[in-house]
């Protein structure tokens, strides 16, 4: 049987300014268990693009990250206002974000892009007005 | 090239150098956060203007070596700080972004 190691975070949704500590404290726990650097920056960009969206789109969430032999897998679940379009969402450039948190250099729609692009597999379960959870994992063999 | 060497040029000065021997191994311009984080190289040297709290998180997770700050931007006390105790190596440069990757291109 092969062991699972498991980390949970809460992402708090009212400061963006310091955004981004889950997946910062998540990279810290994969360089204690001596995970390869690339690996750590493929689940640092996924985690913190998921992240980030969670508190910009809906507010906060939890993060569960799920260490096993053969991956590390990544859920993100948000009690949001949900994804509408989701083929949409995944296009490069698009966002919905407001002009203020654009300011801050957000808003380029290259976030999910960018999730899908580092891990191995990604799925968005979303429903507007209830919430989305996202899944991805990042193959370690 | 260290971060430390850059930071001992003419052109540039250290804000914060928690890591001064990372190796610079190029360079990425960019000051959306989101093409910084899928385009940025690891150990590259990142210019950007934006001078908020999340470049911090931006360059510890996309392991980008330094941050360079464009154009004489400046950062909050409170920023510097918190990039020295999460290792995040800055410079600042009065020059724009296109001067200090010329500069760069014949040092790297
Ligand atoms: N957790 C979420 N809840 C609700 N909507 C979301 C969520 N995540 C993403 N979205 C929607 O999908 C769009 C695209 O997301 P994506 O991360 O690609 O871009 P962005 O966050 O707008 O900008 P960037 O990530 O480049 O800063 C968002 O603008 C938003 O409308
Ligand atoms: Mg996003």
């Amino acid at each position: 049987m092969s062991e699972v190691l498991n980390f949970h975070f809460v992402v708090n949704g009212e400061d963006f300014t310091s955004a981004g500590q889950a997946s910062m404290m998540m990279k810290r726990n994969l360089r204690q268990l001596g995970m390869p650097p690339e690996i750590i920056r493929q689940v640092s960009i996924a985690m913190y693009e998921g992240e980030i969206n969670m508190v910009i789109h809906a507010g906060g969430g939890e993060a569960d990250v799920n260490v096993t032999e053969e991956y590390i897998e990544i859920i993100l679940a948000d009690k949001g206002p949900g994804i509408k379009d989701i083929e949409q969402a995944m296009q490069e450039g698009f966002s919905t974000a407001t002009d203020s948190i654009r300011s801050l250099g957000f808003g380029a729609g290259m976030g999910l892009p960018n999730m899908k692009r580092y891990t191995d597999y990604m799925d968005i379960d979303s429903e507007v007005g209830v919430g989305t959870t996202i899944t991805m994992r990042i193959n370690l063999q | 090239m260290t971060v430390k060497e850059l930071a001992n040029t003419e052109l540039f000065s250290a804000v914060a150098m928690p890591h001064g021997e990372r190796e610079i191994n190029g360079v990425y311009i960019g000051d959306l956060l989101s093409w910084v984080m899928g385009r940025a190289e690891a150990d590259n040297a990142w210019i950007t203007i934006m001078s908020n709290n999340n470049i911090l998180a931006v360059a510890a997770l996309a392991d980008t070596s330094c941050i360079i700050l464009a154009e004489g931007v400046s950062l909050e006390d409170s920023i510097v700080k918190t990039a020295e105790e999460k290792g995040i190596n800055i410079l600042k440069s009065e020059k724009n972004a296109y001067e200090i990757s010329v500069a760069l291109s014949s040092m790297l």
